[in-house]
């Protein structure tokens, strides 16, 4: 069987998403292959070309691929699997969108946000915000499939794929973009981050999430992630919330402060590697599934975490 | 204009999910149920459309056994404006209730197809956008903004890093993000008004039949468990072990 994967971009950059993917896509067969559509997208194609496991490099391009507009991704993508019995797709907001459309236009059941691959017919995938994991046998030939990227590892480097062009597809006649608004950060980001520092309701006012949350996060060469509840009283942006309604992560070190662990949120965090809680109450959830639990307030326990920092020479 | 508002009964969003203990599912015996937040966002949007005066009818439509009438019925008390109900015991996947909303949207002449990103249970997020892809008509998913126009409609969408906004022509389908709108409670008039709403039951037969279910479930886990570490005493040993002994520093 042959798999292909749908690259996670943005015209500029491979991102790590479809390193992941990779590994998902190689549980069920050797023969993957990388599909990058969007606009001048050559360098994009070089990178996952270097991908160790890739099979060849498809580019499409055109302008409504280069916005990621779902109608112009599935009509590029649903012709391409007459010669593929499965396609995965990181599960980004780019993906979530179009992914389905695929299968709907292929008459096949899609696999949302895949975790484990068990066989070339079953997988694990969480349910209930993940309260609860469930494994689903496909019965479709053909397989389409999205990919919590979080719970694989990347895809080595150090292949050499070949690249050739496909047909970009008609692209969204009924659909026009009209303008993005993408935050400039020049911090890592934030699904894709070895540390990521949140903060909570505690913080109190979006100034004090700024004061104490940002500076913690550029000392550790984090991300910066909020609660729901953080982000809901208007403290931080939407696209800082980590939880069953914004983004899941699970970098190296997660670190909670102010944040009392809502089902939700811990959701969104809890295949973190290691996660360290400041709270000054005792009783938060949060604390059962830290791995290092400091019970103070966040006033004291941050400067403090910065100076031990400092003296730890970070 | 007309509006479709599918919505969905599930577990009540404050309620834990709990693994059965044979793992054929979640238990759901005497556990509070009710409208998916999504929907309800979808639902609320649709009501403020209508008091905007950029929409006459709203429809909410629900798939689901005998008690999804209630879900129903709060969304008639929300304002929308009368309820179909499609009764059924079975659990349809999604490509299962996107064929059959398909059915109810051409078969309602609606011009928007208005509902929730994602259901709290399954958390596919995919109804919405093989509805679009069965329909043929544009589709916004994650939508944080709607403006409907007479023939087109602009969606501003959250996606990662930030809002994407576009305009599609109508008809369409939109699918409701957190941030849309805050939904109202029902007033007890609204709700004494729902109950004389119409609520017009019918059967999957109706809209074309059960397609056959491509999926099946091998079991369902409770998820592995994360236990709970140390305390520490301040930061300086915090720092220290997260040298140390986690390594992640």
């Amino acid at each position: 069987m042959a798999v292909l994967v749908v690259a996670d971009h943005d015209n500029v950059a491979l991102k790590d998403n479809t390193h992941k993917t990779v590994t998902a896509a190689l549980g069920l067969s050797s023969d993957v292959d990388v599909l990058v559509a969007g606009r001048d997208v050559a360098g994009v194609a070089g990178a996952a070309a270097r991908i160790s496991g890739v099979r060849k490099v498809l580019t499409a391009e055109s302008d409504a691929l280069g916005k990621q507009v779902a109608e112009a991704l599935s009509s590029c993508v649903v012709p391409l699997m007459a010669g593929y019995d499965a396609v995965l797709v990181p599960a980004t907001s780019v993906g979530k969108n179009f992914t389905p459309r695929v299968a709907a236009l292929l008459d096949v059941a899609p696999i949302s946000e895949i975790t484990q691959v068990v066989d070339a017919d079953t997988f694990v995938r969480p349910i209930y915000a993940g309260n609860a994991m469930e494994t689903v046998k496909s019965g479709d030939g053909k397989k389409v499939i999205t990919v919590r990227a979080t719970a694989f590892k990347a895809a080595e480097e150090g292949g050499s794929a070949p690249v050739s062009a496909v047909d970009a597809g008609p692209g969204a006649p009924k659909t026009r973009f009209v303008s993005d608004e993408i935050v400039k950060s020049d911090r890592p980001e934030l699904a894709g981050a070895k540390i990521v520092v949140s903060g909570g309701r505690a913080m109190g006012s979006a100034e004090e999430f700024h004061r104490v949350i940002e500076p913690l996060a550029d000392k550790l060469g984090a991300a910066v992630g909020a609660s729901r509840a953080a982000v809901d009283a208007g403290y931080a942006p939407n696209d800082y919330q980590v939880g069953q309604t914004g983004k899941v992560v699970a970098p190296q070190l997660y670190v909670a402060i102010g944040i009392s662990g809502a089902i939700q949120h811990l959701a969104g965090m809890k295949d973190s590697k290691v996660i360290v809680a400041i709270n000054k109450d005792a009783d938060a959830p949060i604390f059962q599934v830290a791995d290092y639990g400091l019970v103070s307030d966040y006033k004291t326990a941050v400067p403090e975490l910065m100076a031990a920092l400092t003296a730890a020479g970070l | 204009m007309k509006v479709l508002v599918p919505v969905k009964r599930v577990i009540d969003y404050n309620v834990k999910a709990r693994v059965k203990s044979d793992q054929t599912g979640v238990d759901l015996a005497n556990v509070k149920m009710s409208m998916n937040p999504f929907c309800e966002i979808a639902v609320e949007e649709a009501v403020r459309l209508k008091e905007k005066g950029a929409v006459e009818e709203i429809i909410a439509v629900s798939i689901g056994p005998v008690q999804a009438q209630e879900t129903i019925r709060t969304a008639l008390a929300m304002g929308a404006d009368r309820g179909i109900l499609i009764q059924t015991d079975a659990d349809p996947e999604p490509l299962q209730v996107a064929k059959l909303l398909k059915g109810v949207a051409l078969a309602e002449g609606a011009n928007l197809v208005l509902m929730g990103k994602q259901a709290i249970d399954g958390d596919n997020s995919a109804v919405g956008q093989m509805l679009s892809a069965l329909l043929d008509w544009p589709q916004a998913t994650f939508a944080s903004r709607i403006e409907l126009g007479a023939s087109t409609v602009q969606v501003t969408r959250e996606v990662d890093g930030g809002l994407q906004t576009l305009e599609l022509d109508l008809p369409a389908v939109v699918t409701a993000d957190l941030r849309l709108n805050e939904p109202r409670y029902a007033s007890l008039p609204n709700i004494m008004k729902a109950k004389k709403k119409e609520i017009l039951v019918k059967t999957v037969d109706d809209f074309g039949g059960l397609s056959p279910a491509h999926l099946s479930v091998v079991k369902v886990a409770e998820p592995p468990k994360r236990t709970a570490g140390v305390t520490v005493e301040n930061a300086a040993e915090l720092v220290n072990k997260l040298k140390t002994e986690a390594g992640v520093l």
